[in-house]
């Protein structure tokens, strides 16, 4: 079974702003993502993982009434967290998938103190239809 | 009618000869890890050879020589590296250093792919994981190209296989066929997992899709390896006669954007009748032998589908006595619930909804999605647009499958809006 793990941090004056971190702490976090990816692919169950731009990069598009794309500033001014980064992993039970979440989560920040950030799970739509 | 390319030539002459050197070798030295390794190494270092050279008079010898070669230089490089110089080693590299020459015929054993196939669909193995080393020590498939099927990278479908490898060894299972005790659960194994490979592909369009569409001919071309070795074996002849039954309608399953296509709405003359006739003469020769197992019930009743020219045609009430028989074999709820559809055909959708309540009290089953998509259906029969319609929706909420998902959410859409398509 395929589940999407997304990483989620809260904008503002949340803990996850990385370029506030000492060096030291930002190696250790590079480190700590590095390893639990080695392990995921040593262990077959790596699919796909990203870490993703902060929000200040980000941008919104929408199509414009002559159908040519607009681009505004995002995400969402009301949005109170963004996608760090997500993985994406092939496990044999759900439990695996929520222990791979588990152990995502405490990726150290500053002091190298653990994040505890949240991470949702949901399922991948990858199974095969039924013949009908 | 101008020659194939040796590049393809080469592909297709390893694909088939891996399996009978990598039994060959695992069989001589018994451990099957590392024999995989060497005549993986042997595959690659033919691949490049044979399509600059070409292919040489002796080609299953030629791999057995070198991947023998390859074994060698391991346990050399392994000894050398622990510095272990008591008798043991001195033993183990005088056995292993004779290597016969390239041009020397292939010591291949009729049941080497059997045994391979018996091993790597081992039940100590997970599902994934058998499916992989499969399609890798039996269908011959590059990591790469199983990789690509299964929407993996390829470092991650190396780890995979290299672990399934690593759990055969650790297990301790022999190089040899199961004994009878235990053949009939271990050739089951077999059988599913070859089952589960072809559903992998068969889910794919054939357009869109074509690495996948391969795995479905992969487990097709297994099953029938496998029938061969197995020719009197009725589940074996049964799961093939399944396969082609099936994948036989391939080609009207799906719409030109992709949507699926029900099996009373599908256009019967796009069917493979090839396929078809081979089906039916492969289930008829199976029922013929008396012994009667699941996988040819359900080959049989794909044969009455595929026999009828149009859907209305359709012999329901033979399918509804095929069920009958399946579900005194088989205690699988799913089968009650296929069974259900059977019985609505024959005596009306009343009597299938019935039927349904009763397996709304079957733990196993209850609150599936499926229980909900049959529902639906037979309510849209008995004209209930409404009801059938929320049961779509509550099914389409739960499938994993996208094109299942889009399907459902069109036939709730098709009963609710005021034209009738």
């Amino acid at each position: 079974m395929k589940y999407i793990l997304m990483m989620h941090a809260p904008r503002g004056n949340g803990e996850y702003q990385i370029d506030g971190w000492s060096p030291d702490d930002f190696k250790a976090h590079i480190a700590f993502m590095r390893d639990l990816n080695r392990d995921l692919i040593e262990r077959g169950e790596l699919v796909g993982a990203e870490g993703l731009t902060p929000p200040g990069q980000a941008r919104v598009v929408c199509a414009g009434a002559n159908g040519a794309p607009v681009v505004t500033d995002g995400p969402f001014p009301e949005a109170k967290e963004f996608l760090v980064g997500y993985w994406i992993v092939e496990t044999d039970t759900p439990e695996r998938a929520y222990e791979i979440a588990g152990r995502a989560s405490t990726a150290p920040g500053p002091g190298g103190a653990p994040l505890n950030m949240p991470i949702e799970v949901r399922q991948v739509m990858s199974a095969p239809p039924t013949d009908l | 009618m101008t020659a194939e390319p040796l590049d393809s030539r080469v592909e297709h002459l390893l694909r088939e000869l891996a399996p009978q050197v990598l039994g060959a070798v695992a069989r001589r030295h018994g451990d099957f890890a590392a024999a995989e390794d060497a005549v993986q190494e042997a595959l690659i270092a033919a691949a490049a050879q044979w399509t600059a050279d070409g292919i040489p008079a002796n080609p299953s010898g030629w791999l057995y020589h070198v991947a023998l070669r390859r074994m060698t230089d391991h346990v050399r490089s392994e000894l050398s590296r622990r510095r272990r110089e008591d008798t043991v080693a001195t033993d183990v590299v005088a056995e292993w250093a004779f290597v016969p020459p390239p041009d020397a015929t292939l010591d291949a054993n009729q049941d080497d792919s059997l045994v391979l196939l018996f091993m790597c669909c081992h039940p100590a193995l997970t599902p994934p994981s058998a499916i992989a080393l499969t399609l890798r020590a039996v269908g011959g498939l590059t990591t790469a190209e199983i990789a690509s099927a299964f929407l993996v990278p390829e470092a991650t479908m190396a780890q995979r296989i290299s672990r399934a490898k690593q759990s055969i060894r650790a297990s301790g299972i022999p190089f040899a066929l199961p004994g009878d005790a235990e053949r009939a659960e271990r050739l089951g194994a077999v059988l599913h997992v070859l089952y589960l490979i072809f559903n992998e592909g068969y889910a794919s369009s054939a357009g869109a899709d074509a690495l996948r569409a391969d795995l479905s001919n992969e487990a097709i071309r297994l099953a029938r390896m496998l029938h061969d070795l197995l020719p009197d074996d009725p589940e074996a002849t049964g799961l093939l006669a399944l396969m082609l039954l099936t994948d036989a309608r391939r080609s009207a399953r799906t719409g030109a954007s992709g949507e699926l296509i029900p099996l009373d709405e599908q256009d019967r003359a796009l069917w493979n009748h090839e396929r078809i006739a081979e089906g039916v003469a492969l289930v008829e020769a199976a029922l013929s032998k008396g012994v009667v197992g699941t996988y040819q019930l359900q080959a049989a009743i794909a044969a009455v589908h595929d026999e009828a020219t149009r859907a209305d045609d359709t012999d329901w009430p033979q399918i509804l006595a095929l069920y009958d028989v399946l579900m005194r074999m088989s205690d699988n709820p799913m089968v009650a619930l296929n069974r259900a559809i059977a019985v609505a055909m024959v005596h009306g959708p009343a009597a299938g909804l019935a039927l349904l309540d009763d397996l709304d009290g079957d733990a196993r089953i209850r609150g599936h999605f499926r229980l909900d998509v049959v529902r639906a259906h037979l309510l849209e029969r008995l004209g209930d647009r409404e009801r059938a319609a929320a049961h779509y929706r509550a099914a389409a909420e739960r499938t994993l499958s996208v094109p299942e998902r889009d399907y459902l959410l069109t036939r709730a859409a098709r009963l609710v809006s005021p034209d009738i398509s």
